[in-house]
């Protein structure tokens, strides 16, 4: 079967080209944090699980209490939801235990962003993840591609959103600074520049020797985050994900741009394969023997 | 374009179009249901597995399946065999009525459909990182070419139409599509190989999240060579199905032909595979002896199963041993696309995903559709060629 060996040659050499061609822009954009990046620095060794934060985030951002317990009587959401856009959990283990804060990493290069068909989900002002659902038509692929597992859906909803932290971007706006930092009575979460919250953190490293696993999270992993923590307890056990120092999304990019570079590759190969067939046609149909 | 092919004819309401017209009621009510409650009350979907069986089956798989005529075309326009001309149409009908249910599926999944015509139309917010926005572009731009490749096949039909101006308009477009082909033809080819490869691109996002059996950079190229294998197989046993429904002589010689272009191509994605496993150091998870690797073993055995069932001559020309296989290598291609969206997607122990009877019955509802349609427009339009088989020789 002549033919067949030729159409797999076709398609290996296809795919091929595709691969050397990531291999070869392996240098992708690797883009750094905005000059204006704003975010939150947690620390576990002073958060006392207050839940305060998480109270004053449904607040500020119009969401229902989300109770919990037996009666459902008490407001404790268990985790991020379509109701709840911030959530302290607790690590116990042995002797050891920590709280721990989730919201969005407000990633320096999203994953989100990166799926996202008509960017409902962009980097905006301070490189805050933003959401605009009038972009939005509900793929939920943004669930799929975020490591941290934070977009949240309305899945109860006959017209649902996404649901996620938006750093109080609009709180921002009027001056003043997200609901979660403002309330804390511990300062265990404080907000600030990127840069800022990143030198305070370098610097409680080295004051306390010791206290704290040697490590910002978020300065690097998946690219780096806006959102960056310090902690007592190996990291992994709080919930985080092990990531390299490059995101997903830029790895991606090398891949991809490599084939769509400038649409050049899918438009050479629609000529290419006109050209073949007009030969083929004046050739006249082949036949085997 | 293909002279021969001729309207199958005969009753159209017949009890099988009825059966299925039945499955399609349910489904219309669950789809409503959906539409008016929302997909929480409809399907298993959560914010682990935000993709369920609607992606992984009827766009994912589905569409994989309707590549008989992307298959089909590499064949006859690019290779240049002129003999399987006369499959053409069948595969064109297959793929434009399978892209077009994994269309209407896409927009039973999405959340906030009533905004879908944005992501055609908004261009100037096109992110072009997003691999789904090629995908669903591609889908949605090679849905129209299927249906304008397999226009003429309409308009054949209409040109002797007592309709004055359906005629007129026929005889008119005949002669332009005729002209045009070629540059459609070529649409319908590099459409496919950018939006099947993509979509093997798009778990790619999720990151450490994809299970490592399934994480690989080619990714994109085994999506394209298991559509290809797939389409062919949906050639073989659509062409099968319609000989046995039909009675008609089944074109052998050509679906022969067929199975042996599919034996290289399902080594090919093997070898691939197996290789880039190795390549990367992940061979020893095949052997784990957990429900991951146990399927992924399933998968080399279902592509490779095909194979030895087609390696005789005698067998390729054996039509029962024929559909066997090219059924073996339609559920290898879908058991791999359904691990990859779904079982290696790991997004915590404590989420879990198995798919809602709802979600099965709307699923149904779109298979029961596409056949009918196929009956229907079989029996109505000159797609299929060749002639009814003598009485004597109907049985398979």
């Amino acid at each position: 079967m002549g033919i067949s060996r030729r159409a797999a040659l076709q398609g290996m050499v296809l795919g091929g080209a595709s691969v050397a061609g990531a291999a070869t822009a392996s240098a992708a954009e690797r883009p750094e944090p905005p000059s204006d990046a704003v975010g939150l620095l947690y620390d576990t060794t002073l958060c006392i699980g207050c839940k305060t934060c998480v109270v004053a985030c449904q607040d500020a951002n119009g969401l229902p209490r989300d109770p919990a317990g037996i009666d459902a009587k008490y407001d404790a959401p268990v985790d991020l939801s379509a109701k709840t856009k911030n959530v302290i959990k607790l690590y116990v283990e042995g002797g050891k235990r920590s709280f721990v804060k989730v919201q969005c990493m407000h990633c320096v290069d999203p994953a989100c962003t990166s799926a996202c068909m008509l960017g409902a989900l962009q980097k905006r002002e301070h490189g805050i993840v933003s959401y605009d659902p009038a972009l939005c038509v509900g793929c939920r692929y943004c669930e799929v591609a975020c490591p941290y597992n934070v977009p949240r859906f309305e899945f109860a909803k006959a017209t649902p959103k996404i649901v996620k932290c938006e750093l109080c971007r609009t709180r921002l706006a009027e001056g003043r600074e997200p609901a979660c930092s403002e309330v804390c009575p511990r300062k265990a979460v404080i907000f600030g520049k990127r840069s800022d919250l990143l030198k305070e953190a370098k610097r409680r490293l080295a004051a306390s020797p010791g206290k704290y696993v040697p490590k910002v999270f978020g300065e690097t992993d998946g690219g780096g985050t806006q959102v960056l923590y310090l902690s007592h307890v190996p990291f992994e056990k709080l919930g985080f994900p092990t990531l390299g120092d490059e995101s997903t999304p830029s790895m991606l990019r090398s891949l991809q741009h490599s084939v769509y570079r400038g649409f050049a590759a899918p438009a050479a190969l629609y000529a290419v394969l006109g050209m073949v067939m007009l030969r083929n046609r004046r050739a006249g149909p082949g036949g085997e023997p | 374009m293909t002279p021969h092919a001729t309207p199958v004819g005969g009753r159209l309401w017949t009890p099988s179009v009825q059966l299925l017209s039945g499955i399609l009621g349910i489904s219309l009510i669950v789809m409503l249901w959906r539409f008016v409650f929302g997909l929480g009350a409809t399907t298993a979907l959560n914010d682990g597995y935000p993709l369920g069986l609607w992606i992984a089956f009827d766009v994912v798989t589905g569409t994989a399946l309707a590549c008989g005529g992307y298959g089909v075309a590499i064949l006859v326009y690019v290779l240049n065999k002129g003999r399987y001309h006369p499959m053409v149409r069948p595969a064109l009908l297959t793929s434009a009525l399978g892209y077009t249910l994994a269309a209407i599926g896409v927009n039973l999944d999405l959340g906030r459909w009533y905004l879908v015509w944005k992501v055609p139309l908004y261009f100037w917010h096109w992110n072009f990182n997003s691999a789904l926005l090629e995908v669903a572009l591609c889908i949605m731009a090679y849905m129209v070419v299927l249906w304008i490749e397999l226009s003429p096949a309409f308009f054949e039909k209409f040109q002797d139409s007592p309709i004055e101006p359906l005629r007129r308009v026929s005889r008119a477009a005949l002669p332009i599509l005729e002209k045009a082909s070629l540059w459609i033809i070529a649409l319908g080819l590099l459409l496919p190989t950018m939006h099947q490869s993509s979509l093997g691109t798009l778990m790619l996002l999720a990151g450490a999240r994809l299970h490592p059996l399934w994480n690989t950079p080619i990714l994109p190229l085994l999506f394209l060579i298991s559509c290809v294998s797939m389409g062919y197989a949906m050639v073989v046993f659509e062409s099968a199905f319609s000989s046995i429904a039909f009675k008609r002589t089944p074109e052998i010689k050509m679906l022969a032909g067929l199975a042996g272009a599919m034996v290289p191509i399902l080594y090919v994605f093997a070898v691939l595979r197996f290789a880039d496993l190795a390549w990367r150091g992940r061979l020893g998870l095949l052997f784990a002896g957990d429900g991951r690797s146990v399927l992924a073993a399933l998968e080399f055995v279902l592509f490779l199963a095909p194979t030895v069932m087609l390696a005789s001559r005698a067998r390729r020309h054996d039509l029962g041993n024929l559909v066997r296989a090219a059924m073996v290598m339609m559920f290898a291609g879908a058991l791999y696309r359904f691990d990859t969206y779904l079982v290696a997607f790991t997004p915590g122990a404590h989420w879990s995903y198995f798919p809602s009877v709802q979600e099965i019955l709307v699923t149904l509802g779109l298979v029961s559709v596409e056949l009918m349609a196929y009956i229907l427009i079989v029996k109505t339009f000159p797609i299929l060629a060749g002639h009814p088989a003598a009485a004597e020789r109907q049985a398979v």
